[in-house]
């Protein structure tokens, strides 16, 4: 089970990755236990699993439309379908990784695995419970959702 | 940061060589697409760090900005290898792994700098610079 001190964590990474990479600050909600199915999916999916001192998974889902916004505020022209995997990805990957900050070293992440228009291809572990940090984002809306034993 | 100890030889233009290695292909084009340092020149990337030992046997760069999370090759395996190649080469990581281990340890194997992801056109700009300094190849 996660403390509330370790999902801070994710919420200031992800602070921290719109204002910094997007170049506009995020408006990153309180996270909230999913209680009942799965956690939502968009087109978009970026997972890292987690090993080491803790397992896992950590996923950033997002639609193409805000996709293709933080791109272009990124100052990317090509807005494409493989650089929207890619960017999904990157912002899991980046997220995952500034946690080790306050995890340690211990907390092993993998390379990002892209999901993109195939919600049942994003798995998480069947006796965790997820956690979802809503983020909105000028008009849109995205998650990063924290699965971790 | 840790500093390097020897020059890099310059290319004829008197610019310095600069591969680019990392997972992300937005990240490896917005580095490319905002360096701010003249006296870099980009003369290749890599998406991982078996390609980008490959690259260097080829032609060894001058400066190396590296990822540590790739497939194939992580960059810490990659440091060690282009260090073996070229002992003078300045490599700056560029990694979203921020714990203070991970970067200790990349400094041991031969990097020189590092820069967390996420990071602002400014700060890759003052990394690099940094890197270039420590080096003595200051304008």
């Amino acid at each position: 089970m996660m403390t509330k001190v370790e999902l801070e964590t994710f919420v200031e990474g992800t602070t921290h990755y719109f204002a910094t990479a997007a170049n506009q600050p995020a408006s990153v909600g309180s996270p909230y236990i999913v209680q009942e199915g799965k956690p939502a999916v968009q087109e978009f999916t970026g997972m890292i699993n987690i090993a080491g001192k803790r397992r896992g998974v950590v996923y950033f889902t997002a639609s193409r439309p805000m996709l293709t916004v933080m791109l272009m505020r990124m100052g990317e022209t090509e807005l494409t379908q493989e650089n929207m995997c890619d960017l999904v990805g990157e912002v899991a990957n980046t997220i995952s990784g500034n946690a080790r900050r306050d995890f340690g070293k211990d907390f092993m992440i993998s390379v990002p695995t892209v999901v993109a228009g195939e919600p049942d291809k994003v798995v998480t572990p069947d006796n965790t419970r997820s956690f979802v940090i809503p983020i909105n984002w000028r008009s849109h809306s995205a998650q990063l959702v924290v699965c971790l034993e | 940061m840790a500093l390097a100890n020897a020059k890099s030889q310059p290319l004829t233009n008197g610019r310095l060589k600069l591969m680019i290695c990392d997972d992300s292909n937005i990240i490896r084009r917005k580095i490319e697409r905002e360096l701010q340092i003249d006296r870099l020149q980009v003369i290749a990337t890599a998406a991982n760090g078996k390609l980008a030992v490959e690259a260097f046997r080829k032609e060894p760069a001058d400066v190396v900005t590296m990822d540590l999370t790739m497939p194939e090759m992580d960059g810490i395996e990659c440091v060690e290898n282009l260090v073996k190649i070229k002992p003078d080469v300045l490599i700056l990581v560029i990694s979203a792994l921020s714990d203070k281990a991970t970067a200790i340890e990349a400094l041991k194997k031969g990097a020189n700098g590092f820069l967390c992801k996420p990071f602002t056109d400014r700060q890759l700009t003052e990394a690099l610079e940094e890197l270039l300094r420590g080096a003595g190849n200051d304008d």
